[in-house]
């Protein structure tokens, strides 16, 4: 660790809430008071935490419209130049030319659909910085609870107003604090 | 131990949120129940689920016996023939995929319109629509004459300079099939990952710890994930819901592009979707019905859901029953001679008891469901969905094989006799599919542990606004 710059001592400190009330009224005084560099962990989603800690813009809609415009076209270009310049081939009277354009909807559509989702799903974890075997967080005890039935909030050693982090969490009701070391 | 959280809103009394979610449930317990259940050490198994696994491997090992039976021999050992080349083959792969429908419905359709009732039911319907769909594709494989080169189907530049007919159905298909089964299938696993990350800080065997960790890719529940994580699974829903649409429809259209009579009918592609949803749920019920019983899983799986999907299935049967009538309709009204023929042999022909088989299971036995007290009582409701997933089998061999065996040529017309290998390839695909469901409700959460808390979440906090505005009104007097 002493090789790397002026990295923060801990990561930071960590408070645990016994409901997801108790964190989301936490969290809410939290971002009130001014601080920014924070993380909740809970075992399920609570929407209004996300949308005080969350990223305002996920960067997944816009993957999986550029992907699904991308994936679209590629199944439409594949198609065209297989049965239009490469082999044409007379089936049913159809036409061989541009005209054959709605014969060719279906593939573009599926492969439109299967491109997005594999960029859904990929952007989403990516974007997310996962997998991520190790992080600091983890040796919090009792953070395996964390997937469970607890609730938490860290205050990030990086946050300019870290230095009064372990008495707000405290004050705001957490019922154990901890430390979280790198 | 670590007592119990997430009780202090019900102040001590158990008392009812929604119909959907037990009175007892609370956060650890909802963990420890579900995630126990894939934990449970391998030497615990229950006997039952033993001999259920048995039963179905059995089946599965009678599938690989028909499989190699059929590559030895060729499909000559079917009974299909000229002119019904597609016999059990294109009826049970139609059947399969569409109670694959189901699984996509409630899991993406269920979630755009926020239905928060699917959240116990949606990782098990959609498990059911990833192993139906890989009994529903091996069979147009199977049906290719030469399986091993199935992967000419696919586009790819080859030596002999050929591509894939784009402008057939039939080709239309493979891209949709794929298409479906892979998004299933990553929908599904997204939908695992925060369990799976449940299960690892619950595990307590190292191996299994380990496992978890790997297939969790290290979730740690954080917000600002969990916010993307959202998104991701709603748009994923968003790509699911025309896709499963499109997938029944072009499945459709290798019949109505064509010019059989009884084929060549728009109403086709609306018409196999509903029916689709139609088996599905009964294929959902008959398998929710006995888990929640052996489970004990009463408090998640409730009877007002099996009495809502009851509701879906009546409804979705009716439109089924609506497209029965217009093809009556149809075959007059066209005033053409083959199409009403085509009524006359369904009718009266050889294979009449069938068309009358299925107007019994799917129009008749349903009609039951109008009653409350019907779609509350667990046998009833299982020997329906019996009948459901008789009469969509039924529907499927109306289609296929009576508007082929006797077409526009008299003297070209033939009976189809399934063999012995029709039917235990049949057999066996169930076998394939309680193989892979019991591995999975064995060694996979089978209700979506996370969702099922956040649906308790926001139950109490709805109870909680609803007292607080009771509280403000009285104040207020």
């Amino acid at each position: 660790m002493a090789t790397m710059k002026a990295q923060p001592a801990v990561y930071g400190i960590m408070g645990e809430f016994d409901s997801p009330e108790a964190l989301t009224k936490a969290v809410h005084r939290a971002h009130k008071l001014g601080y920014r560099k924070m993380d909740a962990f809970s075992p399920f989603p609570i929407e209004e935490i996300n949308e005080t800690i969350g990223p305002h813009d996920t960067g997944v809609p816009r993957l999986v419209l550029i992907f699904g415009l991308l994936g679209a076209a590629g199944g439409f270009i594949l198609q065209s130049i297989a049965a239009w310049i490469d082999y044409p081939i007379n089936i049913g009277g159809r036409a061989l030319n541009i005209i054959a354009w709605p014969a060719f909807i279906p593939i573009t559509f599926e492969a439109g659909v299967l491109s997005a989702a594999f960029a859904a799903t990929f952007g989403m974890i990516g974007l997310n910085g996962l997998p991520s075997p190790y992080h600091p967080v983890f040796n919090v005890p009792g953070f395996d609870r964390a997937s469970q039935d607890a609730f938490f909030l860290c205050i990030e050693a990086t946050d300019p107003m870290f230095g009064g982090a372990s008495g707000f969490l405290r004050q705001a009701g957490a019922v154990r604090v901890s430390v979280v070391e790198h | 131990m670590q007592q119990s959280r997430g009780l202090q809103n019900t102040a001590g009394t158990e008392k009812e949120l929604s119909p959907f979610l037990g009175p007892e449930l609370n956060y650890t317990g909802i963990s420890e129940k579900l995630g126990g259940i894939p934990l449970t050490g391998l030497l615990k198994t229950p006997p039952g689920w033993i001999v259920a696994f048995i039963i179905a491997f059995t089946l599965f090992v009678v599938y690989l016996v028909s499989i190699y039976v059929l590559l030895l021999f060729g499909v000559g050992v079917w009974g299909i023939n000229i002119p019904v080349a597609w016999g059990f083959d294109i009826i049970n792969f139609v059947w399969w995929i569409g109670i694959g429908h189901a699984g996509t419905l409630i899991s993406a359709i269920l979630l755009l319109f926020r239905q928060n009732w699917r959240n116990s039911i949606n990782r098990f319907a959609e498990a059911m629509t990833i192993f139906a769909v890989a009994c529903a594709g091996m069979y147009p494989i199977l049906h290719l004459g030469r399986p091993w080169l199935f992967y000419w189907l696919i586009p790819y530049p080859n030596t002999h300079g050929l591509w894939p007919q784009f402008r057939s159905p039939l080709a239309w298909d493979v891209f949709a099939i794929s298409t479906y089964a892979i998004v299933s299938i990553l929908f599904w696993l997204v939908g695992l990952i925060p369990d799976f990350a449940t299960l690892r800080d619950q595990a307590k065997n190292r191996f299994v710890k380990t496992i978890f960790g790997i297939i969790s890719l290290g979730w740690r529940g954080s917000a600002t994930h969990w916010h993307r994580y959202e998104m991701a699974s709603l748009l994923l829903a968003g790509l699911s819901t025309p896709l499963v649409l499109s997938v029944h429809s072009i499945i459709s259209l290798d019949f109505a592009v064509s010019q059989v009579p009884g084929w060549q009918v728009t109403v086709f592609p609306p018409y196999f979707v509903a029916g689709a949803v139609f088996a599905g749920f009964a294929m959902v019920l008959l398998l929710a019905i006995p888990v929640r019983a052996f489970y004990g899983l009463k408090s998640y799986i409730t009877m007002e859901h099996i009495d809502v999907m009851s509701k879906v299935m009546l409804a979705t049967g009716l439109i089924v029953v609506y497209g029965y009538s217009l093809e009556i309709f149809f075959a007059w009204y066209s005033g053409n001679v083959f199409e009403e023929y085509l009524l006359t042999n369904r009718l009266t022909g050889p294979y009449a008891w069938i068309y009358f088989g299925l107007i019994f299971c799917n129009a008749i036995s349903i009609q039951l469901l109008w009653f409350r007290a019907v779609r509350r009582n667990l046998a009833l409701v299982f020997i329906i969905s019996i009948f459901v997933s008789i009469g969509m089998w039924f529907e499927r061999f109306v289609i296929i094989v009576m508007s082929l065996h006797r077409d526009f040529l008299p003297s070209s017309w033939d009976m189809f006799i399934p063999t012995v290998w029709d039917y235990s390839l049949y057999l066996g695909s169930f076998g394939l599919f309680f193989t892979l469901m019991f591995l999975f409700i064995r060694f996979l959460p089978m209700i979506n542990i996370f969702e099922m808390k956040m649906f308790l979440h926001q139950a109490r906090e709805k109870d909680h606004l609803r007292e607080e505005a009771a509280a403000s009104a009285q104040a207020g007097d």
